[in-house]
């Protein structure tokens, strides 16, 4: 994919991966909701080495009002980077990567949403990336699902998200950043676990018709353990005691 | 999400149709509207291509020229793709820095191209970690009806495979164009990019203008000449079922085949 050459080994004899990870295993993920005071929802993420903030207003005004619908309500996302995320510094104005995946996670956010009982409103979605490791997307996504929730707006299911990939020609659950770089493949999938739907979809690299079924079954079982990781920040914040469930 | 009285009217058109196994233009559910391919349209550019998918009509110039490597792929060539809807393809385009939808379709023909590994990037080096050849397509969208994905990406495709890659030799670090010694481009493989929309449970191979308004999610599925998926890309405010990833991944295998056959025949 990064084409680069590497002497990196990224699957050994025994099928441990560089990171010393099994073929099936995510990374660590931690997840707590509610971490803003301003916000009207929020979360915080570590995803691996990610660590992302998501933050929910809304539903409130338009403004500009020329984007409001009278049918329905709208969501907006912005994903963004700082500038001491990654290890050169990053400019802070938006790329074009940047605005890509935030029309990404937009659209695989919305489908989870009832927007339609908020006609004439919006709601904003604020992704602040303040360290960078591979699957930054899919950790933004997760982060941003709490938060939605956090902010009690009404949904449909969560969104939970998870990548699977291509690395030393084998299928592997959450592709970190070294496997990103000198991997094959790279599939971001987003999915509600209740409605059994995929709303992110995304790929880098080459899959056969085989491995590409694969790689979506992987990536959805990722996903699967992320949804348990989210509902637990889900009911440490409401219920205190750890949750009742 | 445009809720005109005539919207609406035209969706419940297009939804009863599909209801009776019929599409508005009479298409086949898995059949993309007519393509023709020009190339050499531009004779300044490098290569160049005029493509018509149906009424959406897209002009693609490839321009060549040295340039710097990526600091971390000092040993490969670089390929920059972008995208711009003219204000002139349709009433509702204005001129003015892309918005997000044209930086999505610029980057999802980048990806097709790039990941697909179409063009051999290790043979564009004039000096390792120096100077590179750098190859950059800019998509001209002069008529918007529809599926620009897949027409900007056959646009692409065609101008890089009529394109002629001039020489240059590096005298005092500097690389100098060296006069009459063109050649063809380094090409590994074709990539072909198939975009499908879904309105309820129907997958519509290459949507027009008027299914592209009632789409509840879209699919954009690149495959190479082994028939291997090299790019996807969904889209839209739904999203899809496995089975129905699994149906539109054998529809984009099939559908690429016909569509190859056209890009083959390109010379440069």
């Amino acid at each position: 994919m990064g084409g680069r050459e590497s002497t990196l080994v990224l699957l050994d004899k025994n099928g441990i991966r560089c990171d010393g990870r099994k073929v099936n295993e995510p990374r660590k993920i931690m997840i707590k909701a509610g971490v803003l005071k301003n916000a009207d929802g929020s979360a915080y993420i570590e995803f691996g080495d990610n660590k992302i903030l998501a933050g929910v207003f809304g539903p409130r005004d338009v403004h500009p009002k020329h984007l409001s619908n009278t049918d329905t309500g709208i969501l907006r996302c912005r994903y963004h980077m700082s500038p001491f995320s990654v290890t050169e510094r990053k400019n802070p104005a938006p790329s074009r990567r940047e605005i890509e995946i935030s029309k990404v996670i937009k659209e695989a956010l919305q489908p989870s949403l009832m927007l339609e009982k908020f006609p004439r409103t919006v709601v904003d979605v604020f992704i602040e990336v303040l360290q960078a490791d591979g699957g930054s997307r899919c950790a933004a996504i997760d982060a941003a699902s709490v938060a939605l929730a956090d902010a009690g707006i009404p949904m449909r299911d969560m969104v939970c998200a998870c990548a699977a990939g291509k690395v030393a020609d084998t299928i592997v659950l959450d592709v970190n950043n070294e496997e990103d770089q000198a991997g094959q493949a790279d599939m971001p999938v987003g999915y509600m676990p209740n409605l059994d739907k995929v709303t992110l979809l995304q790929l880098d690299g080459v899959l056969t018709r085989d491995e590409y079924k694969k790689c979506i079954d992987t990536a959805i079982g990722g996903c699967k353990l992320v949804y348990q990781i989210q509902k637990k920040a889900l009911t440490d914040k409401f219920f205190e005691n750890g949750g009742n469930q | 999400m445009t809720s005109s009285v005539l919207d609406q009217l035209k969706r419940k058109e297009i939804v009863d149709l599909l209801a009776q196994d019929k599409r508005i233009d009479g298409r086949a559910f898995d059949q993309p509207r007519l393509l023709s391919i020009e190339t050499g349209v531009i004779p300044k550019a490098n290569g160049s291509a005029r493509v018509h998918l149906g009424n959406t009509e897209i002009v693609t110039g490839v321009k060549i020229q040295p340039d710097k490597p990526f600091p971390d792929l000092g040993d490969k060539g670089i390929f920059i793709c972008t995208a711009e809807i003219l204000p002139l393809a349709h009433p509702d385009a204005e001129p003015g820095p892309p918005g997000e939808d044209v930086i999505e379709l610029a980057r999802v023909v980048d990806r097709g191209i790039r990941e697909s590994g179409m063009i051999d990037m290790s043979q564009l080096v004039l000096e390792k970690d120096k100077s590179v050849i750098g190859i950059f397509a800019d998509n001209s969208v002069v008529d918007h009806n529809g599926n620009l994905f897949d027409a900007c990406s056959y646009a692409t495709t065609a101008a890089i495979l009529s394109c002629k890659v001039p020489k240059w030799e590096i005298k005092n670090d500097v690389p100098v164009l060296v006069e009459g010694h063109e050649s063809n481009p380094p090409i590994t493989t074709i990539p072909v990019s198939v975009t499908m929309g879904r309105i309820g449970e129907h997958i519509l191979v290459d949507p027009n203008a008027e299914e592209w308004e009632c789409i509840d999610a879209r699919i954009t599925i690149t495959t190479n000449s082994d028939g291997n998926i090299c790019a996807l890309q969904k889209g839209g405010e739904d999203g899809f079922t496995i089975d129905q990833l699994s149906k539109c991944a054998d529809i984009a295998i099939s559908a690429a085949t016909k569509i190859r056959e056209k890009l083959k025949q390109i010379k440069g």
